[in-house]
């Protein structure tokens, strides 16, 4: 009786484990890996099924082997242990049949690497920078480039404790506040690099992930097939906040695009001048569209715009005077997404490496030296150069609210026109 | 170097710590790296636990992120270096004089240093967690420049990964010295037991590769405060040659921790199933080959970091080839079960166990090789599933078949065998439930060392955490039966197992404090 009963349970584990290797098969992208929207993608799929089945083969035959001995081969059934010892016919054909199987596998798996890393004839490209803890791109020759951070609904809900559930935010940690916009069916090279530490880029959608690597550029590229918007993360470990910096790429068709980025330039236009300086411009373009589309606040995004006409060069439009009331709420909202990852919310930061801004002497000392920290940031170490990121408006108000919060009281208020003047 | 350098015949040990202190018997020694080892099981236990429970569902309820990847860290450096590898050297010192005939490990006073370094290492390690900045958060393969926004531990973390290195490689040595030199006579390399030859080609691996891991982190180091730029893009250095360096030790390593795994089953099935070891001399060859091609993989690490495509192909056939000698393995074991006559003690169940589930493990590891679907898996759940398949369900569970093989022989007493069968199936249900949904999380894309997730994560963590917790908690059985063991009153006899064989079955249960001081006869 007993020995059926343990009979029983081992086949039923044999049948769950084998089950759980074979269910991914039919399952949907909840369980096994997405098709995708590239032939990149496909190609992967195709690969990774079919070493999958090989694999669930080959653990049919050994397993089923081993159960049967389990079954059969038990002393409690009386049998006489036989003593051989070795086949040496037996082992090799075990050894030359696994490594056709191989050679079988790896043919296939050579070709689609091939494709892959072939980044020639590209029809353009887009640089992506990786930062902690948010992606920035760069339409390479067109003078448009943003940074793309998390969402503020997933910013609200992600908090230790936070009383709004995760659940209540759509695309919950996989949402940005500015997304990556592609034409389909074009080659798009994207050179991909970091500017603090290693990131890694990754839409399962396309069929991929590569590193962001300081001091490296590292060119691979993508081809999307249907236009849809695409979800994925940063894959490699990247400090604190390495689970908050999404990538969401929009791709549309190539004449939506074409004119999307006209409308990026036009923004570029009016404000900085057309491309005089290719170089600068790009990053004013930046702030601009980024300002424009995540100030969720009325007066913050008219604020923004003007600034960056202030950036162009006119400083006809910066918004002179707010109240301190103003830049105090607009502070806590900018320090709130944008700094407490690092200084935390209390402003205690976490010394030694992130260092606290309360009683800091940088922040209760002279406002000129707090501002340059902000703007420019701090070469070789976390701190970024916060002033391509953020308007001038944001900045006076982050930097009044830290010199008037988290336990400081300097009294001091910080408007946008001194941040232009410091810029 | 021969048997006479050992102080044979000194019977007036200390007593009390003192006796543990300057032991230099191998049995001793072994004890204490086990028991070592087992209280690490539980503390990196502990952190594990902390992840899981932050990962019940999604949006942060435990902890700051922050202390998550702490937490992440800390658990695969104490597992790894705390748990699993002192694990293999207690058992190591055990058995390996008892089933080579000879009186003692080859270096006593050594052998007696190697192992009192580790509490200090640990020691540092894990005071990090309550220095300014806490504990390392940036993965146990400490990549920079992130490595480098460590706070005050960072010198500390360097200084006890030197320390556990120091440790090994004197283990190392002593197993080296000792399977050359402290065998029988009649005990030829070719009759060693499995167990003693997977132990003395990992301890060469141990030596080759633990320096490298010296070095990489030296230059961390010297990165940080000396001002050199080895890892430095801005000072000319390459960050990515961090990665090359530590997965030339990294990916020995994780044989390091499996080729003794694969001695100890291939100990445990012939004894139950009544039934010598199907092809001996091709096991031995197989651990060979898979220890040389141990060192020509590392960059399946690394596939995505940008390498030429003729490295990712080479990488790529390399890391498939393993499959080979891991397949012989396998194939091996069923055979030997094959035709036999088989019972299913606790240590047999965990043998069998093994073999089920670190083939599981196996065939991820091959979907893994090959390179282009490594652009999906790597850094993945996928990934994280792998490698606790072949550590967990792999290593631990081959450690804790040796346990309940070998603690008779230890103790004298046996352990009560329904409540061994009880934690056997407790484990092997619940570390399923734990790891295997996780293969499921990763592919539809969820990476790992996250604190916090997409909403269509939730149900598989969910049971993925139930299973953690299970795991966890079914390990406190562990606990019970070794000290049951220890104090038992059910007396073991010398052979314990009837299908044993071999020397170390040959003398008493407990086996006395000295052995084989004359060399046995091996048949
Ligand atoms: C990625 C982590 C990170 C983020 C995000 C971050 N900081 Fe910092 N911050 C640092 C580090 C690291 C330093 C120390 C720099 C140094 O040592 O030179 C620092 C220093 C500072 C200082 C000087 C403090 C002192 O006493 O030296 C100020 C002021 C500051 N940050 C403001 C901000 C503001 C404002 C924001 C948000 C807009 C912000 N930081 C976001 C990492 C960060
Ligand atoms: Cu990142």
């Amino acid at each position: 009786m007993r020995l059926s009963k343990r009979t029983v349970l081992m086949v039923g584990a044999l049948a769950a484990l084998l089950g759980g290797l074979v269910q991914p098969a039919f399952a949907d992208y909840a369980l096994n890996m997405p098709q995708g929207v590239t032939d990149t993608s496909r190609d992967i799929y195709g690969l990774h099924m079919t070493i999958l089945w090989i694999c669930v083969a080959i653990g049919i035959v050994v397993y089923g082997a081993m159960f049967y001995s389990i079954v059969k081969h038990r002393k409690s059934r009386g049998v006489q242990a036989a003593q051989f010892h070795h086949s040496t016919a037996l082992e090799i054909l075990w050894t030359v049949v696994p490594l056709v199987i191989l050679v079988a596998m790896a043919i296939p798996a050579t070709g689609v690497l091939v494709d892959m890393e072939d980044t020639s004839d590209a029809e353009m490209s887009v640089k992506v920078t990786g930062y902690q803890w948010k992606w920035h791109y760069e339409y390479v020759d067109e003078g448009v480039g943003f940074y793309s951070n998390l969402d503020a609904d997933s910013q609200e809900a992600r908090r230790l404790g936070a009383s709004r559930k995760p659940q209540s935010v759509e695309n919950y940690l996989l949402n940005v506040d500015n997304r990556l916009v592609l034409p389909t069916d074009t080659k798009v090279r994207l050179l991909i690099t970091s500017n603090d530490v290693i990131h890694a880029w990754w839409v399962p959608d396309l069929g991929w992930k590569k590193d962001a690597i300081p001091g490296y550029v590292n060119a691979t590229w993508t081809q999307i097939n249907e236009p849809g918007v695409y979800r994925g993360q940063c894959a490699e470990l990247c400090g604190r906040d390495h689970g908050y910096m999404p990538i969401v790429v929009e791709a549309k068709t190539p004449e939506d695009f074409k004119a999307w980025l006209a409308e990026q330039k036009g923004g570029a236009a009016n404000t900085a001048g057309g491309d005089a300086g290719a170089d600068a411009g790009q990053q004013t373009v930046g702030t601009d569209t980024e300002t424009v589309e995540d100030q969720s606040d009325p007066a913050g995004e008219t604020t923004a715009r003007a600034d960056t006409g202030a950036q162009g060069g006119g400083s006809d439009s910066a918004a002179g005077g707010m109240t301190k009331e103003a830049l105090m709420s607009q502070g806590q909202q900018v320090y709130s997404a944008r700094c407490v990852a690092c200084h935390q919310a209390d402003g205690q930061g976490m010394p030694p490496t992130f260092p606290a801004l309360t009683g800091s002497a940088v922040v209760t000392g002279p406002v000129d030296d707090h501002l340059d920290m902000v703007i420019n940031g701090s070469a070789g170490t976390a701190m970024q150069a916060f002033g391509p990121q953020l308007s001038d408006a944001e900045i006076a108000a982050v930097v009044t609210y830290q010199r008037n919060a988290l336990g400081n009281d300097t009294g001091d208020v910080v408007q946008p026109s001194d941040v232009q003047a410091a810029r | 170097m021969t048997a006479t350098t050992h102080e044979v015949g000194h019977h007036d040990e200390p007593t009390g710590f003192t006796r543990w202190l300057f032991t230099t018997n191998h049995k001793d020694i072994g004890t204490l790296y086990l028991l070592f080892s087992l209280t690490m099981f539980f503390v990196g236990g502990a952190m594990a636990m902390v992840i899981r429970a932050e990962l019940f569902q999604p949006g942060l309820q435990v902890v700051d992120p922050y202390f998550f990847n702490q937490m992440t860290t800390m658990h695969a450096l104490v597992m790894i270096f705390g748990a699993v590898m002192p694990a293999f050297v207690g058992l190591a010192n055990w058995m390996i004089p008892l089933m080579v005939g000879g009186p003692d490990m080859a270096l006593p006073r050594m052998n007696n240093w190697s192992f009192w370094i580790l509490p200090f290492a640990f020691a540092i390690l894990l005071s990090t967690l309550f220095m300014p900045g806490g504990a390392p958060a940036g993965g146990w393969t400490l990549y920079p420049p992130l490595v480098l926004q460590m706070g005050t531990a960072f010198p500390f973390v360097i200084f006890a990964i030197h320390l556990m290195g120091i440790s090994s490689i004197m283990g190392a040595i002593n197993v080296i010295a000792t399977i050359f030199n402290m065998r029988a006579p009649t005990m030829t390399l070719m009759k060693m037991p499995l167990f003693v030859w997977t132990w003395l080609i990992t301890a060469y691996l141990l030596i080759a590769v633990m320096p490298v891991l010296a070095g990489a982190v030296t230059m961390l180091l010297t990165d940080q405060y000396f001002g050199t730029s080895f890892f430095n893009a801005a000072g000319g250095g390459d960050p990515v040659m961090f990665q090359h360096i530590f997965w030339f030790f990294g990916h020995p390593e994780v044989y390091i921790m499996i080729l003794p795994a694969f001695g100890i089953v291939s100990q445990i099935i012939p004894t139950f199933a009544r039934k010598p070891l199907f092809g001996y001399a091709s096991m031995v060859y197989a651990t060979a080959s898979i220890a040389f091609l141990s060192f020509i993989v590392w960059a399946h690490h690394m596939f995505t970091v940008g390498m030429p495509l003729a490295g990712e192909l080479f990488f790529m056939y390399a890391t498939m080839l393993i499959a080979v000698p891991t397949g012989v393995k396998v194939f091996n074991w069923v055979a030997t079960m094959w035709r036999g006559a088989m019972t299913f003690e606790t240590p047999m169940l965990f043998a069998l166990a093994f073999v089920v589930l670190f083939t599981i493990g196996g065939f991820s590891g091959l979907m893994l090789a090959i390179a282009p679907a490594d652009f999906q898996y790597h850094d993945t759940y996928f990934v994280v599933a792998h490698f606790h398949y072949v550590l967990v369900t792999g290593a631990v569970f081959a450690i804790i078949a040796g346990v309940y093989y070998w603690l008779p022989k230890w103790t004298g007493h046996m352990y009560s065998e329904a409540l061994g069968k009880a934690h056997f199936w407790l484990s092997t249900i619940f570390v399923n439930v734990l790891f295997f949904p996780q293969h499921f999380l990763g592919l539809a894309g969820m990476p790992r060392r996250i604190p916090d997730y997409a909403v269509q994560f939730t149900d598989w963590n969910m049971i993925s955490s139930i299973g953690g917790f299970g795991f966890g908690l079914s390990q406190l059985l562990f606990l019970y039966l070794i000290i049951q063991s220890i104090r038992g009153t059910r007396n073991a006899t010398a052979q314990v197992w009837e299908g044993a064989k071999g020397l170390e079955w040959e003398v008493p249960s407990p086996a006395p404090h000295h052995t084989f001081d004359t060399p046995p006869v091996v048949k």
